[in-house]
């Protein structure tokens, strides 16, 4: 079969997504156009190169709305042959962006693919999208529908993760995503925004809070109590589901919960021919790619399954992989993938996540294969498994090998 | 005589009256509609006729609703195809609503329509609210005693002749929601705040007629017929509704645990209406309404909860022949907290009552209990200091029997000991007329044997009451084996006058409600020494509709009182008795001095006020946790055949005569999955061969408690249902 290879992988520092955040004045489609100039450039690309631009986006309204991804297309410098396609797999869709791209360069679809997302997350707010689980009563109440806050604190409660242990994950996140920046880890990766006349609007991720100590988060209040608890009771739903709890734990708070920032990535994707025809060197073959469905209600502990299934598909045990990466949508997702599977907290997250660098839905999935794959080139080891948790109930995984 | 006729008056207005011959408030029926259908036909089409009301021809309210019987009527004439017909015949209410709203106008330019204003002299309810609803302007008067609103949810179903519809465009489904979904009647000042009437007038016919003669083209056209409509409080995705509704379903959700489907039906007719256009919105209310029907939950709600528990007030059960035995004075034998409530609520039917205790101190509390209630009252506005100082006045407290003389019924509720029992009836009885009826309200005692200390043990009966009194729906009335038809009568009379819903059952150990409850909460204890955990138990019988777990509900009930019940059961049966670990249980919380919320330490911690703070944790150093907790659907299977397999034998028995008694004491006495009917709904929703099945699983698994009753057994087999075999109608055919 042909082989998927990644051939380059770009992000954007992610600005706080909110009025005074950096990238709060630059649009959607811009911030995608820019991206995805830099995937060209970098890779003296012409023409019809690539045969898609897959782009992952969840708030697909207004200036995100209408096909995105052919909208980017148009703004940047790639050629108008190339058409783009717009996704939403909320979380994941850019890292579904990446692998619908390589499985389409597998199956002999096209030789080469920009997969990524982008979302602007102070612009577009999220949920603005409407979402018939979240309203129709049909659907929310036989679904037991709760918010992902109650879902991340049921994780908590069920499977046993105290406030603690879930600060003592944002510190750490903290903490490395600080140490990354100093050693300038990200250098490959991160291209500057800069505006029409060549101005740096943005370098570096902006959301960090380095000096993040246990005692600055034990001040914050739980994010998801009161609606929880009082208004609307969220709390009773999560026990009808689960009726063997007696309490939900409200664990998280915006201390150690993913930061709402602006950001978007991409990644080439390419097969061999593809490589050849412009001189590049293919950095890692994507192995195997994974998605499942999971109970909606506690919702975000799609990692685990997924995983299981992408190491089953590929004859893997989970000792095979080297480094992780395990979106940081909230601590208890993280806490619970190194659960059930026993794996060392230093192989995971290497360079700090979404807690620290902030979580722009449709981009953190492209972001996280390509900070797998510059840290395994960093620590020159050959296997990564990249995955993150979804709305609804679901989970995405991709396996990268270094070639 | 018709149930709708139209007159015209000399200004030129059509006056539709509804007036059913023979009852007392109008209800609707298939001619009804028809009816009306053709007085608003002619009406419209009749140049002469300027405006229209609609009124009615009873004093003091406009109707009680839909007659329900006609459901079922219209799912057995649409044959193979029930739903069809159901369908339909909604739409055909839709499309007659529908002309009344439009009222003959140009469809583009909204003219040339006429008013159509309605009159309500007084209470409104169900298809009652829904036809004022469609007309232009809804007219009320000034009646204290009246009610108004749609309460079909109370009987598992939802207003489907375009209340909920109409309802949510009117004031927005923000407000609209708690008035379908709680079901709640308002006065006259209330509906007008909510929205169900328009304006109170003394004279709401003459108001009405007036308006119709003034009223402007502009006038007829509802707003959600103008141009530009906006729902108030926004529409599902529009950001103020958003929220609103994401958390509605939320709250519903957690408030019915899940239990009611007509809650979930309703709840998404507002929801994919709130989408569309009002004639689309029509359509989905009546697709809902349509599967709301077509659940057996709604047609074994409407059997238990309107149909038979009205039957039963009106005395379905009553000896034949029997003149009427209604209460004057009664004698309350123990003033604790059952004699105090049953002196309170037959004060409140007028009666005059002697309150008894050993002396006066103990009586003066008992009385004090009713001005509590009182006080209550009127701090909320609902009772008048005249009224508080006529019911205080006519309760005499007292320890001096003699003042029993000239009672027509004593209702003795001392201490739960025979021979204080017996006591008590020789010395009453010595005082009271020979005529006078003498009922325990004992729980656990045998009338039979109790009746023994009797003179006149036809005269003697069980009027078993639920605490707290006032608060609890049904009696359940014992016949021991010499109880006479008089004292049945007399039971059931002083029921209806305390208007409180009556059964009667015959004379055995814990009779026939606290026979069904005591195996559920031991069910509960036996999975506790198990190591189920207690949560999963309680919140298993929340989602089946229990109002409180077994678990929580021993600690309401005290867990002394389960350990001495255990323990008198077990000396009145000796050998025979069934040696359960639920009694150890029992008796090592009684020996913790973990008595229950009263002892502010039971199965749960409480703080300081007694309000519960969790699951007591300590009791797992004792019984330890299952490794492996069972499966909801396991766990609730085993409360609900706990429960229903001693309805069954209790019916096998005779103890029951009446399934329908069955189902409705089930529901009323201890919250027995209301949307299930009852029991025998509830077997025969799940079927008789199924539910056999599942016996002898569960007696594999858990013992012979759950064997299946051989009645069950051959109704199985024979693919019988309880009310195809026991229904009234059935037995006299």
């Amino acid at each position: 079969m042909t082989e998927a290879y990644i051939y380059d992988a770009v992000r954007t520092p992610r600005g706080k997504g909110r009025k005074d955040g950096s990238l709060h004045e630059v649009t959607s489609v811009r911030l995608s156009a820019v991206t995805l100039n830099a995937v060209k450039e970098r890779n003296n690309l012409e023409g019809h190169a690539v045969e898609d631009v897959i782009w992952g986006n969840v708030t697909q309204v207004m200036e995100q709305g209408g096909c995105l991804a052919r909208s980017a297309v148009l703004a940047s410098d790639l050629d108008e042959s190339i058409p783009g396609l717009a996704i939403n797999r909320f979380c994941a869709s850019g890292m579904e962006a990446v692998n619908l791209a390589a499985n389409q360069v597998k199956g002999g679809a096209g030789d080469a693919y920009i997969a990524g997302g982008v979302e602007m997350m102070g612009r577009v707010p999220m949920g603005s999208d409407g979402a018939a689980i979240a309203v129709d009563p049909s659907l929310a109440m036989e679904t037991y529908f709760v918010p992902q806050g109650i879902s991340a604190d049921i994780i908590a409660t069920e499977y046993g993760f105290t406030r603690d242990q879930a600060d003592a994950l944002a510190v750490e996140s903290q903490k490395r995503a600080a140490k990354a920046w100093e050693e300038n880890r990200f250098a490959k990766s991160v291209i500057t925004v800069k505006d029409r006349n060549g101005l740096t609007i943005l370098d570096r991720d902006e959301y960090m809070r380095p000096g993040t100590d246990m005692q600055s988060l034990g001040a914050l209040n739980p994010s998801f109590q009161m609606m929880g608890e009082q208004m609307p009771g969220f709390d009773k739903v999560a026990m009808l589901k689960y009726p063997h709890l007696e309490k939900i734990n409200h664990i998280h708070h915006a201390g150690n919960s993913s930061g709402i920032v602006d950001g978007a990535a991409a990644v080439l994707i390419g097969n061999k021919e593809f490589g050849e025809k412009y001189g590049l060197k293919p950095r890692a073959r994507i192995k195997a790619t994974a998605k499942i469905g999971t109970d909606p209600t506690i919702m975000l502990t799609g990692p685990v399954p997924v995983t299981e299934k992408i190491l089953a598909e590929t004859g893997m045990k989970i000792g095979d992989i080297d480094l992780f990466e395990v979106n940081e949508a909230f601590a208890s997702v993280v806490l619970r993938f190194q659960q059930a599977f026993d794996v060392d907290p230093a192989l995971v997250n290497v360079n700090g996540g979404s807690i620290a660098m902030g979580h722009p839905l449709g981009a953190t999935g492209a972001i996280i294969i390509g900070t797998l794959l510059d840290e395994l080139e960093r620590q020159d080891k050959e296997t990564g498994l990249a995955t993150l948790c979804i709305a609804s109930g679901m989970g995405a995984a991709t396996i990268i090998e270094r070639v | 005589m018709a149930d709708f006729t139209l007159t015209k008056d000399a200004d030129g207005v059509g006056i539709i009256t509804w007036d059913v011959p023979g009852k007392t408030m109008n209800v609707m029926s298939f001619d009804g509609l028809s009816e009306l259908n053709d007085c608003i036909d002619q009406a419209l089409a009749d140049d002469e006729i300027k405006g229209i009301v609609i009124t009615s021809g009873k004093e003091g309210s406009f109707a009680g609703g839909m007659d329900l019987n006609l459901l079922a009527v219209m799912k057995e004439q649409a044959g193979d195809d029930p739903a069809k017909g159901l369908f339909e015949g909604t739409m055909k209410m839709h499309a007659l609503l529908r002309k009344i709203e439009l009222a003959g106008m140009d469809p583009k330019t909204k003219k040339g329509g006429k008013p159509i204003a309605a009159a309500l002299p007084g209470t409104a309810a169900g298809i009652g609210m829904e036809l004022p609803l469609a007309t232009h302007r809804i007219f009320a008067a000034e009646n204290p005693k009246a009610k108004y609103g749609l309460p079909e949810i109370m009987v598992g179903i939802f207003p489907g002749a375009g209340g909920t519809t109409r309802m949510v465009r009117k004031v927005g489904a923000i407000a609209a929601a708690p008035l379908l979904l709680e079901g709640k009647m308002l006065d006259v000042k209330k509906a007008k705040g909510a929205g169900y009437i328009d304006e109170i007038a003394a004279d709401p016919l003459a108001a009405a007629k007036e308006w119709v003669l003034n009223a402007k083209d502009a006038d007829l056209v509802k707003p959600w017929d103008a141009k530009g409509y906006k729902m108030p409080g926004g529409a599902p995705y529009h950001p103020a509704g958003f929220m609103n509704f994401v958390g509605a379903s939320a709250m519903v959700n957690g408030k019915t645990q899940g239990a009611f489907p007509a809650a979930k039906a309703l709840l998404s007719a507002v929801y994919e209406g709130a989408l569309v256009d009002f004639d689309t919105a029509l359509k989905i209310e009546a697709r809902w309404f349509t599967s709301v029907l077509m659940n057996p939950s709604s047609g074994a709600m409407i059997r238990s909860l309107f149909l038979n528990k009205e039957a039963l007030e009106k005395g379905a059960v009553r000896p034949k022949g029997i003149p009427d035995q209604s209460v004057k004075k009664i004698g309350v034998l123990g003033a604790g907290m059952m004699g105090a409530g049953i002196a309170l609520v037959s004060a409140q039917a007028g009666m005059e009552v002697v309150l008894i205790d050993r002396d006066q101190a103990a009586a003066d509390k008992g009385k004090a209990y009713t001005e509590a209630y009182l006080d209550k009252g009127m701090k909320r506005g609902k009772v008048t200091a005249e009224k508080k100082e006529a019911m205080l006045a006519r309760i005499t407290a007292t320890p001096d029997l003699e003042k029993l003389a000239g009672c027509d019924l004593i209702i003795e509720a001392v201490f739960e000991d025979p021979k204080v029992k017996a006591e008590m009836t020789q010395k009453v009885e010595a005082i009271i007329p020979e005529d006078c009826i003498f009922a325990s309200n004992t729980s656990t005692l045998p009338i039979t044997e109790l009746a023994k200390a009797s003179k006149r043990p036809d005269q003697f009966i069980g009027i078993h009451f639920f605490s707290p009194v006032e608060k609890m729906f049904l009696v359940e009335i014992i016949k021991g084996k010499e109880t006479g038809d008089r004292a049945v009568a007399k039971a059931l009379d002083y029921v209806r006058q305390i208007r409180k819903t009556p059964i009667v059952v015959n004379d055995a150990r814990f009779f026939y409600c606290n026979r069904c409850i005591i195996p559920y909460i031991n069910e509960g204890a036996r999975m506790i020494t198990e190591g189920v955990k207690p949560v999963l138990i309680d919140n298993a019988a929340r989602q089946l509709g229990f109002p409180v777990g077994p678990i929580q509900l021993t600690d309401e009930t005290s867990i002394d009182l389960g350990a001495k019940i255990a323990r008198a059961t077990k000396a009145a049966m000796g050998d025979a008795y069934p040696e359960s670990p639920a009694d150890d249980l029992i008796f090592w919380m009684e020996e913790q001095g973990r008595l229950g919320r009263k002892a502010k330490a039971g199965f749960f911690d409480y703080d300081e006020n007694g309000k519960r703070i969790g699951y007591w944790h300590g009791l797992h150093e004792k019984y330890p946790l299952a490794e492996q907790q069972p499966s909801l659907q396991e766990v609730q299977d085993r409360l609900m055949f706990a429960q229903v397999l001693e309805a069954v034998r209790a019916l096998e028995e005779g103890v029951l005569e009446d399934i329908r008694e069955g189902d409705v004491g089930a529901i009323l006495a201890w919250g027995f999955a209301p949307w299930s009917g009852g029991p025998f709904s509830w077997i025969d929703m799940i079927g008789a061969p199924y539910a056999a099945e599942r016996c002898d699983q569960l007696t594999e698994k858990y013992g012979e408690r759950f064997a299946c009753p051989p009645l069950l057994r051959e109704m199985a087999e024979k693919g019988q249902t309880f009310y195809g075999r026991f229904a009234p109608e059935a037995k006299a055919a």
